[in-house]
């Protein structure tokens, strides 16, 4: 659905997207993970065809941006990051006025419409104005909106952020049922969380490349391990317990107010630790996560 | 985390059958409609919630002005000309007739203004209009071009009242007077397309008001619109010539005034079509640079 090679992005002298390569494949839910200023967004409108790459092959729905931007977003729906909802129309009428753009025929505009409000939970909303929706309800309707021309792929970009915890499995629950119809997913997120739930493989992005890359389980096992020990110690009694993680073979990261050990069994790290004869002043033992994979790659958190 | 592999693995294959979104089913085309008529599509509709306000204010504006200017005003000066109208350079025998056409090209270039500045920073900054076009199969040109006619559609409605409220003046020779409304519609892109190529670099809204200020109200009053350019001293004279709303009174004028058209007239359409056509080269670029950047 998407080939990429040594695709870049530059604004001036500025480097966005560093050269990186993709293979999207039809049918699959592809993750971008990365923080702020990772280059996410600018990728999405690479491959949307809305922002020309600066260098490097791109390919999108087997054909080239370059030359069939338009042939190409007839099959692609975008959620940008950011609702472009027009405030002064009515939820029916912003589905309208997007068909027209595909050229579709008002009935068959309509009718796709009613499916679509229904499919967003917004059927009750049609003739309200969009100023009178909440956040998750305005997300919805601009997914509603990117699937208008029935597009192959999607391209979500961020789809919960700012969103809150019951609107986005909202949104989660009906990713799934366009993904069980088959449509290729594209999604951008820097909630870790959000992309072990939905994707089937994902690219961990930072400051423009691609450091991993892989299914999400396959990801945490390759490079954290199966559980995490976070510890919060006293600053003169740090170099006692990295050395005691050391000596019993657990990689370990220093954040600005804890430790993380990764081991197979996170109760033998805290073992270890509490007999450097060390009191801890809080200890969590919980599973490893996406979260832990670009902290071990980048050394920073994904959020802050 | 278990629930996404399963759907994962089952998903593509197993649920075809219910497709709650309709998707896959692909929409019947039918011939095609040029995409920029798409974009204008989209102006219009959202015209729909204003247009009678609109049409009330293109109603009332050329009301206001011929009733105050062109009457009231137009008395006092025809009283106290001395020589007949046209010896002081008012063409069309009084001064209603000659400021007619002088009140039409300046509301022109007012609603140019008003359509090609906030409402294109809107399309950029509020709702966005332009980006989510430009996520469908439209493409830079196309919304360009749809944006510009939507002007010139405004433009067009208000020329149309605009001419009807002055042949209920009186204020009309002839019914050659209708050619009045293309001229305005020449006008009208002549100003927009350069402001929209200037709007679209902006940021904030600052510009658009200091626009006003000093170049539209200056146009407005210096352009020949309420008195012959001829009062003015010879440098300034030259320099109101020069400028575009100049013209468009002219051309106006010989439409309105059904006076015959000259050499002249060719000039001053050709000067109107040379700004609009650079005004779209120019805009292109710009809106290229802004929105495909
Ligand atoms: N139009 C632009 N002009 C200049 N810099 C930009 C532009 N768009 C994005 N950037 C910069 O590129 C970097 C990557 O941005 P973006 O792709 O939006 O990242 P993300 O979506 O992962 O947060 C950021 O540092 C951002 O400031
Ligand atoms: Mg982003």
């Amino acid at each position: 659905m998407v080939r990429a090679r040594r695709l870049r992005k530059q604004f001036g002298d500025f480097v966005a997207v560093g050269g990186i390569d993709l293979e999207i494949r039809r049918g699959e839910v592809f993750g971008f993970l990365g923080p702020n200023g990772a280059g996410k967004t600018s990728t999405m409108r690479m491959i949307a065809c809305m922002s020309p790459a600066t260098s490097g092959e791109l390919e999108v729905r087997g054909r080239d941006p370059a030359t069939d931007g338009p042939a190409i977003r007839a099959g692609i729906g975008l959620v940008p990051q950011e609702d472009a909802l027009d405030a002064e129309l009515s939820v029916l009428d912003n589905l309208l006025v997007y068909g027209r753009y595909f050229d579709l025929p008002r009935r068959v505009i309509r009718e796709r419409a009613g499916q679509l409000l229904e499919f967003a939970q917004l059927a009750d909303r049609a003739g309200a104005k969009v100023d009178a929706l909440s956040g998750g309800m305005r997300r919805r309707l601009t997914i509603a909106r990117a699937l208008v021309a029935a597009p192959e792929l999607v391209i979500l970009d961020e789809p919960t952020t700012g969103l809150d915890p019951q609107a986005r499995h909202l949104v989660w629950e009906r990713l799934y049922r366009l993904k069980r119809e088959g449509v290729t997913l594209i999604l951008t997120t820097h909630y870790m969380d959000e992309a072990e739930q939905l994707c089937d493989r994902l690219v961990v992005m930072d400051r423009g490349r691609i450091v991993a890359e892989g299914p999400p389980r396959a990801l945490v096992a390759e490079h954290v391990a199966r559980e995490v020990l976070e510890v919060r110690v006293l600053p003169a009694d740090e170099a006692a317990v990295v050395a005691a993680l050391d000596r019993h073979g657990a990689g370990c990261d220093r954040l600005a107010d804890r430790l993380c050990a990764y081991g197979d069994d996170g109760d033998a790290l805290l073992a270890a630790v509490l007999a450097t004869g060390v009191h801890p002043e809080g200890v969590l033992v919980r599973r490893a996560s996406l979260e832990d994979v670009f902290l071990r790659l980048t050394g920073r958190r994904l959020v802050d | 985390m278990e629930r996404v592999e399963r759907v994962g693995v089952t998903g593509a294959v197993a649920d075809v059958g219910a497709r709650p979104t309709g998707l896959g089913e692909l929409c019947p085309r039918r011939l095609s409609r040029p995409p920029w008529v798409r974009a204008l599509g989209y102006f219009l509709f959202r015209w729909r919630r204003t247009f009678r306000s609109t049409l009330a204010g293109n109603f009332v504006y050329p009301v206001l002005y011929l009733a105050a200017i062109g009457v009231g005003l137009g008395g006092l000066v025809d009283h106290h000309l001395h020589g007949g109208a046209t010896a002081a350079g008012l063409s069309g025998g009084s001064y209603l007739a000659f400021v007619t056409p002088g009140l039409l090209a300046g509301s022109v270039m007012q609603i140019a203004l008003g359509e090609s500045t906030y409402p294109v920073m809107g399309a950029i900054r509020w709702e966005r209009s332009y980006e989510t076009m430009l996520a469908t199969p439209l493409e830079v040109t196309d919304v360009l071009l749809g944006h510009l006619a939507f002007v010139a559609v405004r433009v067009l409605t208000a020329a149309v009242v605009f001419v009807a409220v002055a042949a209920a003046f009186g204020a009309l020779a002839s019914p050659e007077a209708v050619l009045a409304v293309p001229v305005a519609v020449l006008v009208g892109a002549a100003f927009a397309a350069p402001l929209m190529a200037f709007s679209v670099t902006r940021e904030r809204d600052l510009a658009f008001s200091t626009l006003q200020r000093l170049v539209i109200v200056p146009l407005f009053l210096f352009s020949g619109s309420f008195f012959p350019l001829r009062q003015l001293p010879g440098i300034l004279q030259g320099l109101a010539e020069a400028t575009p709303l100049y013209h468009g009174v002219a051309l106006a004028r010989t439409a309105m005034l059904g006076t015959p058209w000259r050499l002249a007239d060719v000039g001053h359409a050709g000067y109107l079509v040379v700004l609009t056509a650079i005004g779209y080269v120019l805009a292109r670029r710009t809106y290229r640079r802004r929105l495909a950047a």
